[in-house]
């Protein structure tokens, strides 16, 4: 048996009294590379950032090499031989590849503070070599392409003879042919007795690199075990098998006939591409996919704050300006955006403000231009009303003092003020509670019934399934397979989002077969 | 240790008794603190604390009531009040306009190159003006009676075209407003002592210099249009769509630009009323001053932010009323009178002027951890 370098022990971690991670065990063992897969929430990443020393449990213990581990720091993390690659890249870009590996301990000339920039460049030479990768250790990162950074932030982590990598989604900016290199270098450091945890949500990848594979959900250790227990499509029904916790609201109204939005051909380099959606009157259309699989990037040029090089956008048959909120929002559009704090909401400024920001020149008039404000708290407060927004004064109450659910009815009552008739919503529901869950999905079927098209952007597959009448599902930038309501499928939806053919193997139906 | 140990028991349970009170928001606090804390946390600290410093000075410089100072105080603070109400503008936004002072040297040299009746050929020959827009007779208009309509609307015009420049370049290139303003002060005071090789010119229509002069007691044209200017300000900020998308812009430019408002517009639009009010405040110095002066309120920078900051208006943004600067002009102005009657040397005032502006900072620092903390 391998010798066990690293165990989660019972590890409990809340956050704002909701369970991230819930007794979560398992064990890393010497010379091996540790697959970590779960849907977006499932905890990985809490988990990753445990190790890492950026969180501390609740509850629970880490044993690092038979001993109690509890870094209180990233550093302390870092001195006890855990590095950690992130999916976004920590480097400096405005310094050099030898620079950025050694900022953390920098060699210098005898005892004098200055760095001994001979010996910095050498000893990252020799990194570089066993790493296949050919470029000056003086070139800035700035001139790297992505899959090199990638490369030099591993450097940086076997700079500090790290005996524990973790790489969170390692390839998502990285070519086929880098990938296939990052592999093949993982491969010689687990072979040199290195321990490796991978995260990714490319299954496939999974499948070929990892040896052991734990599945998270909802922040509990689902099952593990060796990779060749784990065909794909098992690891998508353990992932997803989740019971359905949250209370939908019954679907009443149907889609009228008339178009409301119509998206042709839309691309642009590198986000999406070609991209055909239509939103008729009373339809609610989910959009799924993975991170970064450009649903929140087409969102936003729909809305027109971000460009897009080819394609149109109509609005009832008219066409929409590009990059122009304001004529959007004439024509009728309104875009909840995903991070309400950042671009949704006036954190600082008072709810009654809010609500009327987008309407404000409804309520003023054409001449002095000034705001009638009466009229606004009477129509705001209406809306507050409707939405049982629970506040204690509209008009002087800070937006940041609300609870999350809250702060989203305001986001949400500010376009009802305006009566859009094509509403974007991104995430509406991520993190608030239940009960205000419950409430947003309410006001969409409300919104639908009265004829509003609702393009609906969610990560979690059972509110799409139980509040769409049709599903579009992305991948890496392009729309995979749009499912009508008769056709919804959790385990078919999860498929196609993470790029799996809709029918099964031969090899495959023959273990499903078996399994029943 | 045991020692250490027994003195920490009791402040952790009086720790923990705070937190569990927090969430209702109030600490127990004696009513002495309470009354303390109400009046730090007012909107009308700055004015209580005026009144104060008046009240502790009347016995120490007796003469701070006399008509004259009394008269000699408003007129200092009117023009200084017109352009902090600029100020205030950007200041919302989270910019700032260092180039106030510049537009003031500017229009107060445009102003009286059209005014002006007569202007002396020893001084202004080496001028670039010489002979076509100033002559023995006077400038473009000089004795003319349209001399003062043109002439105020040309000072308003650079006010507002400065402005425009500083607006566009902060809205459109997303340049930083410290660099775009910076750079406008520089170039336009420059320019204003170029076009005069740094001479004064005289020689103003009359009617021009009647609007600093009293008309009647304390009551002056500078006085009228500063208090109307204030008033109008005042509505455009709490009433009107361009003052509520002002403060908007201010707290988050990503947030209000998704909701529909015309950020870029708005803070263009800022910038502009931030230099007409620079120019406006030119028309009362220079009708004070009696001429059309490059160097003017090339010293008044500290002045104008440092009474915005003493009003409580902060440089992140999104903070700010008229009132609070009316406050703060009022304060510094005081300040700045009482010291002068201190005898003071101009050094020493303004280290104080400095340090008053470090405390006014500090405490609008404390007053937000308060505000925090009641949450």
């Amino acid at each position: 048996m391998a010798e066990v370098v690293f165990a989660y022990k019972n590890i409990t971690k809340r956050f704002f009294g909701v369970h991230a991670l819930k007794d979560v065990s398992f064990e890393l063992e010497r010379g091996r590379i540790l697959g970590l897969v779960g849907e977006n929430g499932a905890g990985k990443s809490t988990l990753m950032n445990i190790l890492g020393g950026v969180l501390q449990p609740d509850e629970g213990q880490m044993i690092l090499r038979g001993a109690p581990f509890a870094p209180k720091n990233p550093l302390e993390a870092s001195s006890a031989g855990i590095e950690f690659i992130h999916q976004e890249l920590n480097l400096f870009t405005n310094l050099s590849v030898s620079e950025n590996i050694s900022i953390s301990r920098f060699p210098c000339l005898g005892t004098s503070p200055l760095i001994n920039k001979k010996k910095m460049r050498e000893s990252c030479k020799k990194l570089l070599r066993s790493l296949n990768l050919d470029i000056s250790p003086n070139i800035l990162v700035e001139n790297l392409s992505p899959g090199e950074r990638q490369l030099v932030e591993i450097a940086k982590a076997l700079s500090t003879n790290a005996d524990i990598l973790l790489f969170d989604e390692p390839t998502t900016s990285l070519t086929a042919k880098e990938t296939e290199n990052l592999f093949s270098i993982m491969r010689s450091l687990r072979d040199e007795g290195k321990s490796i945890i991978y995260i990714s949500h490319i299954l496939g990848d999974v499948k070929s690199l990892v040896d052991d594979i734990v599945v998270l959900r909802d922040g509990q250790v689902i099952c593990g075990g060796p990779i060749e227990d784990f065909p794909i499509h098992r690891m998508i029904n353990l992932m997803v098998g989740r019971e359905i916790s949250n209370v939908f609201p019954e679907r009443h109204s149907h889609a009228k006939d008339r178009v409301i939005l119509e998206a042709k051909h839309v691309s642009e380099t590198g986000i999406v591409r070609d991209v055909n959606i239509t939103v008729r009157e009373g339809e609610i259309v989910g959009m799924f996919g993975l991170m970064g699989s450009g649903r929140t990037e087409f969102a936003r040029m729909l809305f027109g704050v971000d460009p897009y090089k080819e394609g149109s956008i109509t609005v009832c048959t008219e066409p929409l300006p590009k990059r122009n909120p304001q004529q959007s929002i004439k024509r009728g559009l309104a875009f909840i955006t995903e991070n309400r704090r950042e671009e949704g909401l006036l954190m600082d400024y008072p709810i009654l403000e809010n609500i009327g920001l987008v309407s404000l020149p409804d309520f003023s008039s054409r001449m002095t231009r000034m705001v009638d404000s009466k009229r606004l708290f009477k129509q705001a407060n209406e809306i507050a009303t409707s939405l049982r927004l629970k506040c204690n004064d509209l008009k002087n109450q800070k937006v940041k003092s609300l609870s999350g659910g809250n702060q989203q009815k305001v986001v949400i009552g500010k376009w009802l003020l305006k009566h859009p008739s094509m509403l974007i919503m991104d995430e509406p529901t991520r993190g608030i509670d239940v009960g205000a869950k419950y409430e947003v999905y309410l006001i969409m079927e409300q919104l639908a019934r009265e004829g509003t098209g609702i393009l609906f952007i969610s990560s979690e597959v059972e509110e799409l399934m139980a509040m769409c009448d049709r599903i579009v599902v992305w991948s890496q930038g392009e729309v995979m397979h749009e499912f009508e309501k008769s056709e919804f499928s959790q385990e078919r939806i999860m498929r196609i989002a993470f790029r799996q053919s809709l029918e099964y193997s031969e090899e495959e139906k023959a273990v499903v077969n078996g399994q029943d | 240790m045991k020692q250490t140990l027994v003195r920490k028991e009791p402040e952790k349970g009086s720790s923990a008794v705070q937190e569990a009170r927090m969430p209702q928001g109030r600490l127990p606090l004696s009513p002495q603190v309470n009354v303390a804390k109400r009046i730090l946390m007012s909107e009308y600290f700055v004015l209580y604390l005026t009144i104060l410093y008046i009240l502790i000075l009347t016995p120490i410089i007796p003469r701070l009531w006399h008509p004259m100072n009394i008269r000699n105080i408003l007129s200092n603070m009117w023009p200084l009040l017109v352009v902090a109400i600029g100020q205030t503008f950007v200041l919302i936004l989270a910019g700032i306009d260092l180039s106030q002072t510049s537009v003031m040297a500017m229009s107060s040299v445009v102003g009286a190159v059209v005014m002006t009746s007569s202007a002396d050929p020893i001084l202004f020959t080496k001028s670039p003006l010489w002979g076509v827009f100033l002559t023995e007779q006077g400038g473009l208009l000089g004795g003319s009676p349209l001399a003062l309509p043109v002439g105020i609307l040309a000072m308003l015009a650079v006010g507002l075209i400065i402005g425009f420049l500083n607006g566009f370049s902060v809205a459109c290139f997303r340049m930083p407003p410290f660099i775009v303003t910076l750079v406008s002060m520089m170039l336009f005071s420059a320019m204003a002592i170029f076009l005069t090789k740094s001479e004064n010119i005289r020689y103003l229509p009359e009617a021009y210099l009647r609007i600093s002069k009293s008309w009647f007691s304390v009551i002056s044209g500078a006085m009228i249009i500063a208090i109307i200017l204030a008033i109008i300000a005042h509505i455009l900020l709490t009433r009107t769509l361009f003052g509520k998308r002002l403060y908007a812009v201010g707290i988050n430019t990503t947030a209000s630009q998704i909701s529909g408002v015309p950020a870029r517009r708005t803070i263009i639009t800022a910038y502009m009323v931030s230099g007409l009010c620079a120019s406006i405040a030119a028309v009362l110095y220079s009708s004070r001053l009696e001429m059309g002066r490059p160097t003017l309120g090339s010293t008044l920078f500290i002045d104008i932010v440092g009474a915005n900051i003493i009003g409580g208006i902060s440089l992140a943004g999104g903070k700010g009323k008229i009132t609070w600067t009316i406050f703060g002009v009022f304060f510094f102005i005081i300040l700045a009178n009482s010291l002068n009657m201190l005898n003071l040397s101009f050094y020493i005032i303004d280290m104080v002027k400095g340090s008053v502006i470090l405390i006014a900072a500090l405490l609008d620092v404390a007053r937000n951890r308060i505000r925090k903390a009641q949450m």
